[in-house]
């Protein structure tokens, strides 16, 4: 009986280990439940919700059209101190990779911030890439922002790589952000 | 999916705080329950101390050594309060380095100091499951199954709830263990890391966002198989060396009927 019990344990042993590669092999996911073909939701891994908004001048912007180009989305309001303390950043990040194709949008939360307020702080930092007034606060909603500045890294295939909530971001973490997209790019 | 909590004008991260709590309480309870283990709370405390600190410099360390053209950019970024440029690994690895060079110079044997942490990391676990339900995170595959929850535009298996349940279930069946030493050394933190990699292995079936290995099979599965293996494998030889000892007499062995003394 003494004998008999660590054989009966090791028995045991073996064949939780046997149960767990039998369940590892059954789920593994095979071409049909892969994830492909994702509703737009604002997290990683799913397609970035698209969205259509005017620049400062009037200009619209679609999210649709910058297809096939890596884009760091940045949503902002001019009274929120880490945003402000992360534009510099962003405006150095987008002058060193303007060229390889990287597109800057900043998404501004004009629907709790004061028009004149953005206008002043962008040509007060000489920012130069552009600014989008989401006026009515629906893209805000679609991206489900809970607190700003709210990043998101979206690759050349329109899915979304990384959403990095709260900041101020350094411009190194930006940096190294953008050239994992631009690794992306075809 | 509550990813951030509004306090007046401060936007308070729930994931984080939920964290802090988890390991607040698992460190309360710890320090209740390793006095019997021989290790004193208060090294427990300075342990988790050491922890922190090395793993903060060593997640940042590993995160500019894997991107050093960006820091040469921008040298004072090694310094800035950015979450985003810690390398989670880099810190685990150099945290452990750093705790077992202090807990070898305080003279703390390793496995005792394992079971002590145990309940820290039993509570801590059930506290990754909410935290990963506040984010939204280790979201799981589509479901019809009425216990789905709406997240992402689908309903889907909540394995964040899976997994906190899973972990509470574990903690149940340890609780009592928490406080009692028994032999094998090591044997409590041991059941505890192939309860949880058992779990894992299990919940991460219903997870939309495995990250994939050849042939589909999920990255993270084969890693929880593998420490589910190790766990076992070295329980096993614990259990065998004890009763080995106890058959050549050790007059420590609490397992012996009178008959076989």
């Amino acid at each position: 009986m003494i004998s008999a019990q660590p054989f009966f344990r090791r028995a045991l042993l073996i064949g939780i280990l046997l149960l767990g590669l039998g369940w590892t092999f059954f789920s593994r996911v095979t071409t049909e439940n892969a994830a492909e073909g994702r509703a737009p939701a604002p997290q990683a891994g799913f397609p970035a919700p698209a969205f259509e908004l005017t620049d400062l001048d009037g200009r619209l912007v679609s999210l649709t059209d910058l297809r096939g180009r890596p884009v760091i989305l940045n949503f902002w309001a001019s009274w929120c101190a880490p945003c402000r303390a992360e534009m510099p950043a962003l405006q150095a990040v987008a002058d060193e990779y303007a060229e390889r194709g990287l597109v800057i949008l900043a998404v501004n939360a004009a629907f709790q911030d004061r028009a004149e307020d953005a206008v002043a702080f962008v040509a007060q930092n000489g920012l130069t890439f552009p600014i989008l007034l989401d006026r009515d606060g629906q893209v805000n909603r679609r991206y489900q922002v809970h607190s700003l500045p709210t990043t998101f890294f979206i690759g050349p295939d329109g899915l979304i790589r990384e959403v990095v909530i709260g900041g101020p971001m350094s411009s190194a973490s930006l940096r190294v952000r953008a050239e994992s997209l631009l690794e992306s790019v075809p | 999916m509550f990813p951030t909590l509004p306090i007046g004008p401060l936007s308070i991260q729930t994931p984080g705080l939920l964290l802090l709590i988890g390991v607040f309480l698992g460190l309360n309870l710890a320090e209740r329950r390793a006095a019997p283990r021989g290790v004193p709370a208060d090294r427990l405390y300075s342990l988790v101390f050491v922890m922190f600190l090395s793993g903060l410099a060593g997640a940042r360390l590993s995160f500019a050594a894997q991107h050093p053209a960006a820091f040469r950019a921008a040298p004072l970024s090694l310094f800035a309060l950015d979450p985003a440029l810690l390398d989670p690994f880099g810190g685990l690895a150099t945290a452990a380095l750093a705790a077992l060079i202090a807990g070898r110079r305080w003279g703390l044997a390793l496995w005792p100091t394992l079971d002590a942490f145990t309940p820290a990391l039993a509570v801590t676990a059930v506290f990754i499951g909410l935290a990963n339900l506040a984010s939204g995170k280790a979201f799981g595959a589509p479901t019809s199954l009425p216990w789905g929850i709406p997240l992402w535009g689908e309903s889907r298996h909540p394995t964040q709830v899976y997994q906190a349940l899973g972990s509470a279930i574990i903690l149940a069946i340890l609780w009592k263990r928490f406080g009692r030493p028994a032999p094998p050394e090591g044997g409590l933190f041991l059941q505890f890391a192939a309860l949880t990699a058992g779990l894992i292995l299990f919940v991460e079936a219903f997870r939309g966002d495995s990250r994939l290995l050849f042939g589909g099979l999920r990255q993270t599965q084969v890693i929880a198989w593998i420490a589910l293996a190790l766990c076992l494998g070295l329980l096993e030889r614990k259990r065998s060396r004890l009763a080995a000892e106890a058959g050549a007499g050790d007059p420590l062995s609490e397992n012996r009927s009178p008959q076989q003394q």
